[in-house]
């Protein structure tokens, strides 16, 4: 098992320098000139070339890159042309909050789609698996900027029971940040009525987030709970008095979240890069609004910070799943 | 025997829906199995036998299934009565069953262990909570059932999972299972037909201590007349959803009345004989979505006649061989 994840581990490091080459080549054949954009419209060659120099703009890619991976070894990530910041210093502040919501989206997301799966299934074609089946194929469907709005135009506006968008309260005094995360800080700071705050301004971004990873966990759950409810096992299981709950709940369910935890992992990957239209609707300040305003200014550094950081952590997540994967199933641990 | 049999199977009708009709799996199958005896049933694949078997434990899928017609009698009680809750109470307790395929029987991601006192706790679920065994009692229990399957090295196995063990060892894990609740009766559909047969020897030699030692009533399923004989007392022959002739082993093996029987017997392999004194019996298995009326076995009998377009009883010979054909007897 420790071996199985030492080398997935050692993968992974292949794959990063991999990922580091694409996004950077990518970024520099791009057309336009950043250094000429950075400057201005009305700057003068020389301050263009000074910038371009100042950035290093000037040398082979190859240089670029081997300076790029010393750089980033030491946790220099380059500055932002338009915000003037350092590249880690606006991950910091941004990456976070992005992947606050995403974990508390999906965690809405299995909590709720895996037992309606299983339900569906165990209900197959009655007006339950069909009611399940308008709320799957409506997520699927669904863009979720336009769920969000609905949300807001619902549930904050009208009734009132939500917070518009935000990550709390602008008159809130911020804790000290430790992690970034600001549910864990407030928690880790014993400050409850902040971290409920906090919580209260989760809710309708993360709805909004999850609804089609929630509506595709319940199809690949559904599909999969109904083809291990028709394995032998299960009639075993059956006929040697087994309960239900026991059958549907462990025996089936063990073998079915196999390809449903794939579906979970890709999930979670996908919507650590695709929350700008949750972010915009929601006033959400992550990295999917950064990483986009960016790549409108041409601006390279914190373009490849971002690729890099969500890069990561969609090769952290598969990590993850492979190793629950092999939790679940004893025949992946041996073949490794 | 005497007094009402342990299991009394009672003109029982099971039917399918299929996109292409109804697909009339069993037509009025009837037969007992009296206290201690083993109850062989044969015929070809499809003829019904493992839906037989699995109806006796509401193990047929509904839908598609529906048994239209029928009672199913354990100790007098019918289990079709009350919509299956009285077949529930039964499973794993008072009826076990092992199955065919030991390869897909196991689930594969728990260890044998775990799959064994999973069975053991849930064949005490009737009982007080006080009267039940703690998970090491049930852990005792499931090891002792190891060794007494001949399970080698069970200390080990106990922690290894399915796919480590081969076709044999999982028979045997298995036939632990079913038989750790202590049931009365056993039903074996088919538990050999998947392995090989040197192992298939062993299964049967273990089946028959078990038989023995347990104080099992037996139904045993399977297309092999020479398997059935190994371990049975007496036979059923199934054709195409419908029994065609009951009988002691010996009877059947000396004394077959049926042509379908004697068909089949013509068709096992003895050692000494040439391999030209086997004949098949020509055709296939008819269609049951659209039997024939009359005698199912007519379309590929050389005795049929007229008369067989109406369905022959099972008629009582005596000495409990019955047999339903309007042209029986020992053949040409």
């Amino acid at each position: 098992m420790l071996n199985f994840a030492l080398r997935r581990m050692a993968w992974m490091a292949v794959m990063l320098v991999g990922l580091l080459a694409i996004t950077f080549s990518i970024s520099h054949i791009a057309p336009g000139d950043p250094a000429a954009l950075a400057a201005g419209p009305d700057a003068t060659r020389e301050m263009v070339e000074r910038i371009r120099f100042e950035h290093g703009l000037d040398r082979p890619l190859p240089v670029q890159f081997a300076l790029y991976l010393g750089n980033i070894l030491q946790g220099n990530w380059g500055t932002s042309i338009n915000t003037r910041h350092a590249v880690w210093d606006d991950l910091v502040l941004f990456f976070p909050a992005t992947f606050e919501l995403v974990v508390f989206s999906i965690l809405i997301a299995v909590g709720i789609g895996i037992p309606l799966g299983v339900l569906a299934a165990v209900r197959q074609n009655t007006w339950l698996d069909h009611s399940i089946r308008l709320v799957t194929v409506g997520g699927v469907a669904l863009p979720m900027f336009w769920l969000g709005l609905m949300l807001q135009l619902a549930l904050a506006l009208h009734f009132g029971w939500f917070p518009l968008g935000g990550r709390m309260d602008m008159m809130t005094e911020p804790v000290a940040p430790i992690t970034h995360l600001l549910l864990v800080d407030t928690l880790l700071h014993g400050e409850f009525a902040i971290f409920v705050e906090c919580l209260h301004h989760i809710v309708l971004p993360a709805a909004a987030l999850s609804i089609p990873a929630l509506a595709s966990i319940i199809r690949v759950n559904r599909a999969e709970m109904l083809e291990t409810l028709n394995q032998d096992y299960v009639v075993n299981a059956m006929a040697q008095g087994l309960s239900l709950f026991r059958i549907v709940a462990i025996y089936a369910l063990r073998n079915a979240m196999l390809p449903t935890m794939a579906m979970i992992g890709l999930r979670f990957g996908w919507m650590l890069g695709g929350t700008v239209l949750v972010e915009t609707v929601f006033d959400w300040p992550g990295i999917g609004l950064y990483a986009v305003e960016s790549a409108i200014n041409s601006d390279f550094e914190p373009i490849m910070g971002s690729t890099i950081v969500l890069g990561f952590f969609f090769m952290l997540t598969n990590l993850f799943i492979d190793i629950v994967y092999a939790l679940l199933d004893p025949r992946v641990r041996e073949q490794i | 025997m005497t007094g009402t049999p342990l299991l009394a199977v009672e003109d029982l009708t099971v039917e399918f829906d299929t996109f292409d009709g109804v697909y009339k799996a069993l037509d009025g199958v009837s037969f007992t199995l009296g206290r201690g005896e083993s109850l062989g049933i044969v015929g070809e694949t499809g003829c019904g036998k493992s839906v037989t078997a699995k109806s006796i434990l509401g193990l047929v899928p509904s839908p598609p299934g529906r048994t239209r017609a029928g009672r199913i009698l354990f100790d007098g009680d019918d289990l079709l009565e009350d919509g299956g809750a009285r077949v529930r109470d039964i499973r794993g307790i008072d009826i076990a069953m092992i199955f065919q395929d030991p390869m897909t029987y196991l689930n594969p991601v728990f260890t044998v262990g775990q799959q064994l006192v999973d069975v053991i706790r849930a064949q005490q679920r009737l009982m007080p909570a006080s009267e039940r065994m703690s998970r090491a009692g049930a852990r005792a229990l499931a090891l002792e059932m190891l060794e007494r399957v001949h399970l080698p090295n069970p200390e080990r196995q106990f922690s290894a999972y399915p796919h480590q063990l081969s076709g044999g060892m999982r028979q045997r894990v298995l036939i632990a299972q079913a038989l750790s609740g202590r049931p009365r009766i056993l039903v074996a559909d088919e538990p050999t037909t998947a392995l090989d047969v040197t192992i298939q020897a062993q299964i049967l030699s273990l089946i028959r201590e078990l038989i023995a030692s347990f104080q099992l009533s037996v139904i045993l399923i399977s297309h092999d007349l020479g398997v059935v004989a190994t371990v049975c007392d007496r036979i059923v022959v199934m054709y195409a959803g419908q029994i065609v002739e009951d009988a002691s082993v010996t009877e059947i093996f000396d004394n077959p009345q049926h042509p379908y029987t004697q068909g089949l017997l013509a068709a096992v392999p003895h050692p000494g004989r040439p391999v030209s004194s086997l004949s098949g019996i020509s055709g296939t298995l008819p269609n049951l979505l659209d039997p024939p009326s009359g005698c199912r076995f007519r379309t590929r009998c050389e005795r049929a006649t007229d008369a067989c377009g109406t369905r022959p009883a099972l008629e009582q010979l005596g000495t409990g061989h019955r047999v339903a054909c309007w042209h029986r007897g020992a053949g040409p």
